[in-house]
């Protein structure tokens, strides 16, 4: 009795707080996305509902939720209604093991790193299928680019999270952020750092890697049947909500967590979270989308190597120096970040020349191949 | 054998695949208008592409013959709507032709600086288009920011923002405006540094060079088998400008350079497109210098009768050669009139640059020939 009672203090509070969370993250950051975008394309973006436009997410909501809800005939009824529902499962149940302020964790789970990539495999489900409830082509074709996307981002992203767990000695998050004190691992692992949010940026499917719902390929890939409340859902709620855990979860792992000048507090996550959010939107207005062989090979045959050689790296330092394993670390993985800086676009350019010579001979090749397509829409 | 086991390599027939056939367009946020492309594709791989022309069909060559010449005027503009001001151009040079007058020099001069404005606002499209289908949104707000400065030069000058109907057969409509000078030449000082700004922000991704070197790539040979003109045939080595070759209008009189590109791939294409718009420029600047006073419209009679016979005049658009070839038996109206799209024929190309390549490969190929239906579907 006194286990369900323990249950239900710590459930309803924290179920709470998570919903809040992800509320909260679907009303300010498509608000802030839309007036820093404009500001980027040199425009006003929103600002006619309410003062400076911050009503504009409420007016957003109230249009979604008003309009109806429209199931498409040839759709898989109760697989395309449940397919919100299980997206929305990672960004809720994320936010668990997260520690918000030096005192309060809904739970503080000794595996809590484990946990967080289990469940952050999780969301990948909830757009497979609706993309493949919705019968429509175009979320096929969005939905199945998700599975292979984040499916392979997920290892990278395992193994940033594997050197952290090295760092630390432990997988309690709230160990991780205990370990912080001196030092954020930001600056002791920039390189997985770096890694994390590129790998982070391709879980959630931003740009530059929204392949799942490039619109003026796939006109809006796996949710492109999805109308009123249930594309709200996914548009706001499981786009921003996986954003705010993600970064959260990065803060957590290299920020330093709830850890700031001053005084520790939650205000300071959320001055992180922020912060990372703004980077996505920045990311979003600057760089042109990836093409999906490029993704993958970009995921098997530089993130992963790199996040392995990384995490041989620290694992070596750590048996060598037991002790103080954290400056030999930190060197090596800045110099990493600066002869990448140095060279990486030289050897980029010269790749891409090389690509372009290739095809420019390999152009007979395909000449040959047009012409025995079936084509004709006749035929 | 399948065409999937000979793009996919050979072996393995069991993993033969079904085809999917998706109807890409014609409402589809990236086929610029109503082109409609059906994609055989295995997975993400195009197989084959047939573009399926006709939903902005209007009839414009048959409704020329029961319409007099003057009437005319305020229709072609509305055939390559981003471009309006040649289409009246290649016009009025053809019933110029038939009836052997010439422009006054100061309209001559007009047309040419009006052009090039039109040409700039015309190439700002094809790049932001081409952008927005790479998935970069920002671009596109630069360019449309930019467009409106020339906008406003040109309801200055006409009247209207997107159809000019300002043209004249011997001339043009009316003068500019006085304070059109004083407009143009602080846009044409202020504009090379945003051409800068844009390459700053595009030309120098990685990723936009990742997704546009090599790809797409028309050999020279094909542009002129396939009839490909203006910066698409450029990009692939074809030294080629009318303004140039024909030197129709006043063009002759500047000094200006026709950018080419080596290998005809996406990114020469967009490479041409901004010295283009730079070139345009030093045209506009020139021709500012040298305007002469004068009278800008010849004094003819308000129902034209051009004599009989035919002729063909082509002006340089930014999309290509753009030519009106009319048939007169000597009456009020044209007895026939074709019109000869660049568009078309850079259409015709999409289905051999695309087999092989993956969906977005498509539209980024689609992006860099700068396709837009109205000139496609007369």
């Amino acid at each position: 009795m006194s286990s369900i009672i323990d249950f239900l203090t710590n459930f309803i509070p924290g179920f709470i707080l998570a919903l809040m969370v992800i509320a909260a993250s679907a009303i300010v950051f498509p608000f802030l996305m839309r007036r820093l975008w404009g500001f980027i394309c040199d425009r006003l973006g929103p600002n006619r509902v309410g003062p400076e436009g911050l009503f504009q997410p409420f007016a957003d909501g109230l249009k979604l939720f008003i309009k109806e809800d429209v199931t498409p005939a040839q759709a898989h009824r109760w697989l395309f209604l449940l397919a919100p529902a299980v997206a929305l499962v990672t960004p809720m149940l994320t936010q668990v093991v997260i520690p918000f302020s030096p005192d309060y964790t809904i739970a503080d789970l000794n595996i809590g790193l484990i946990y967080v990539v289990a469940v952050g495999s999780f969301s990948v489900l909830g757009i497979l299928i609706a993309g493949w409830a919705s019968n429509n082509k175009y979320s096929l074709v969005g939905g199945l680019r998700a599975a292979a996307q984040m499916i392979s981002y997920e290892i990278p992203l395992l193994l940033t999270i594997i050197i952290v767990a090295l760092l630390t000695g432990s997988l309690s998050l709230n160990s991780v952020v205990g370990a912080q004190g001196s030092v954020w691992f930001a600056a002791v692992q920039p390189l997985g750092f770096i890694i994390y949010i590129i790998a982070g940026v391709a879980e959630l499917n931003r740009t530059p890697f929204d392949l799942p719902e490039a619109e003026s390929e796939l006109v809006s890939g796996y949710n492109t049947e999805y109308g009123g409340m249930r594309f709200a859902f996914f548009a706001a709620l499981i786009e921003w909500g996986n954003v705010t855990v993600w970064a959260m979860a990065g803060s957590t792992l290299f920020l330093g967590g709830w850890r700031g000048p001053f005084v520790d507090s939650a205000g300071w996550l959320a001055i992180k979270v922020v912060a990372m959010a703004l980077m996505i939107i920045w990311f979003f207005a600057t760089f042109p989308r990836l093409q999906i062989d490029q993704l993958m090979a970009f995921a098997w045959k530089v993130l992963i190597p790199l996040s392995l050689a990384n995490l041989a790296a620290t694992g070596l330092f750590i048996i060598i120096w037991p002790d103080n394993f954290l400056l030999p670390t930190a060197i090596v993985s800045w110099s990493c970040i600066a002869l990448f800086i140095i060279f990486f676009p030289s050897i980029i350019r010269r790749v891409l020349l090389n690509k372009r010579l290739k095809m420019l001979a390999e152009r007979r090749m395909t000449t040959i191949i047009h012409g025995t397509g079936k084509g004709g829409i006749t035929s | 054998m399948s065409t999937t086991e000979e793009l996919m390599g050979p072996g393995r027939p069991e993993l033969h695949l079904e085809e999917m056939v998706l109807n890409m367009g014609p409402q589809h946020p990236s086929t610029h208008g109503v082109l409609r492309l059906v994609l055989h594709l295995d997975g993400e791989l195009v197989i084959s592409v047939e573009p399926v022309l006709g939903y902005l069909h209007r009839g414009f060559e048959k409704l020329a013959e029961s319409r007099t010449y003057l009437q005319y005027m305020a229709m072609i503009s509305r055939l390559d709507y981003l471009s309006g001001f040649f289409m009246e151009w290649s016009y009025v040079r053809s019933v110029e032709a038939l009836m052997g007058v010439r422009a006054p020099k100061r309209a001559e001069y007009i047309r040419v600086i009006i052009g090039e404005l039109n040409r700039i606002i015309s190439h700002h499209v094809a790049i932001g288009d081409f952008m927005l289908n790479l998935g970069a949104v920002t671009p596109f707000f630069w360019v449309f920011r930019d467009r409106e400065d020339v906008y406003d030069l040109l309801e200055m000058v006409t009247g209207q923002r997107m159809m000019y109907n300002y043209m004249r057969v011997g001339g043009v409509r009316w003068d500019l405006p006085d304070e059109f000078e004083a407009g143009c030449r602080k846009f044409i000082t202020e504009f090379p540094a945003r051409i800068d700004e844009y390459e700053q922000l595009i030309t120098d991704n990685e990723i936009f060079l990742s997704r546009t070197l090599g790809m797409g790539i028309i050999k020279p040979k094909e542009a002129l088998d396939y009839g490909i003109s203006g910066p698409n045939a450029r990009a692939a080595g074809i030294d080629w400008d009318l303004r140039r070759e024909v030197g129709y209008s006043v063009y002759p009189e500047f000094d200006f350079d026709v950018p080419l590109g080596e290998h005809g791939d996406c990114f020469d294409r967009y490479k041409c497109r901004i010295e283009e718009m730079r070139q345009s420029v030093r045209i506009i600047e020139q021709a500012l210098d040298s305007i002469c006073d004068g009278p800008v419209n010849l004094k003819l009679p308000p129902m034209i009768r051009p004599p009989a016979g035919d002729v063909y005049r082509a002006v340089e658009t930014p999309r290509g050669e753009f030519g009106v070839y009319i048939v007169s038996n000597g009456g009020l109206r044209p007895w026939r009139l074709k019109l000869r799209d660049p568009t078309f024929s850079a259409i015709s190309m999409i289905p051999k640059l695309t087999a092989g390549n993956k969906i977005a490969d498509l539209v980024a190929i689609a992006g860099s020939l700068d396709l837009l239906m109205g000139g496609v579907d007369r």
